[in-house]
């Protein structure tokens, strides 16, 4: 048995049940007291590397967010629902409108860092859709990558992965180190209760 | 854990929890009251460990709720649902026919969602 790190990354985005409003001088979208939690496709990307530590394959999860300092709730959040360690890197007030290719530069650079065998994100955040920081990373890395998967398993080093396309499913398999992106059907993300968030409110993720 | 205790961590539990309530937290968070306060008299042991059940599983279900809600407008919103939604509403319709016969149609109900999505 092998055990990989794996890096994780949680998105900080407007929660998926607020209504959007146009902000008066039509310059974005009302962003100030609205409510925030971590994209859903980025929670299905943490439900499985929670699900591959539980089964051993993976042995250290580490949960990268760039954002505001409010992202530091989505990192506890993730790290409530089982990461081990969290990563910070905090974007001042005029960054925050960072485009997938900066996201991804900063990613390569905290691979390079960190060396996870393994970097899963979700497939795209509800409020760009753009579908383009995991490609992005992969080819930046030079890491072979699967999109949207449906199906993850892992056996010797090599990841079999069922994609969901327009076609329908395809099924590919990559050695690791991998980019991985998570599509809805993945997995059911598991709620972060209460005790778990408390706990890891005294917990600190690095900047 | 002192059953006072437990009590009060569930509490705190359904409260924060009530934050997501679709028909809005503060509706959830009052109804939730209410149903602590009108339990506040017991003092038999075996009947609060009950409550505390009754309490847990309620948190289950809501957490189900909050999941499949998202799990739905995720779904909605990125996939071709036009076929499925003609599937469920045929579905549905013929359901209320017979919802009249049964009388946890509920659960019939909520498990046919289930079943199409």
């Amino acid at each position: 048995k092998q055990w990989y790190q794996r890096r994780v990354r949680g998105k900080r985005v407007i929660d998926y049940a607020v209504k959007i409003r146009v902000r008066p001088d039509q310059l974005g979208v009302v962003t100030d007291g609205v409510k925030h939690s971590m994209n859903p496709f980025d929670e299905n990307a943490v439900e499985e590397a929670v699900r591959m530590k539980q089964k051993k394959i993976v042995k250290e999860i580490i949960v990268a967010s760039c954002g505001p300092s409010q992202a530091q709730e989505t990192i506890r959040t993730a790290l409530a629902m089982g990461a081990d360690r969290g990563i910070h890197v905090e974007l001042a007030k005029g960054e925050e409108a960072l485009q997938p290719l900066a996201i991804a530069k900063i990613f390569a650079a905290l691979v390079e860092k960190e060396k996870p065998d393994l970097v899963i994100l979700g497939k795209q955040a509800i409020d760009d859709d753009s579908n383009q920081t995991t490609q992005l990373l992969a080819g930046l890395l030079n890491w072979p990558q699967g999109t949207m998967a449906s199906v993850v398993e892992h056996s010797e080093g090599k990841l079999t992965i069922t994609r969901e396309i327009d076609g329908g499913l395809e099924d590919i398999s990559v050695k690791l180190p991998a980019v991985i992106s998570a599509d809805l059907r993945l997995n059911e993300p598991r709620y972060a209760t209460l005790p778990n968030i408390m706990r890891q409110r005294r917990r600190r993720s690095r900047r | 854990m002192t059953l006072r205790r437990s009590v009060i961590q569930l509490y705190k539990e359904l409260q924060y929890m009530g934050r997501e309530y679709p028909g809005g937290a503060a509706k959830f968070n009052t109804k939730c009251k209410q149903a602590f306060l009108n339990n506040s008299q017991e003092v038999d042991p075996v009947k609060i460990e009950m409550l505390i059940e009754r309490g847990r599983f309620v948190q289950k279900e809501i957490e189900a709720l909050y999941g499949l809600r998202k799990y739905r407008a995720m779904k909605h919103r990125y996939y071709d649902t036009e076929e499925m939604d003609l599937q469920t509403k045929g579905l549905k319709s013929s359901l209320k026919i017979y919802s009249g016969y049964f009388r946890n149609n509920e659960i019939l109900c909520n498990s046919n969602d289930l079943k199409f999505e």
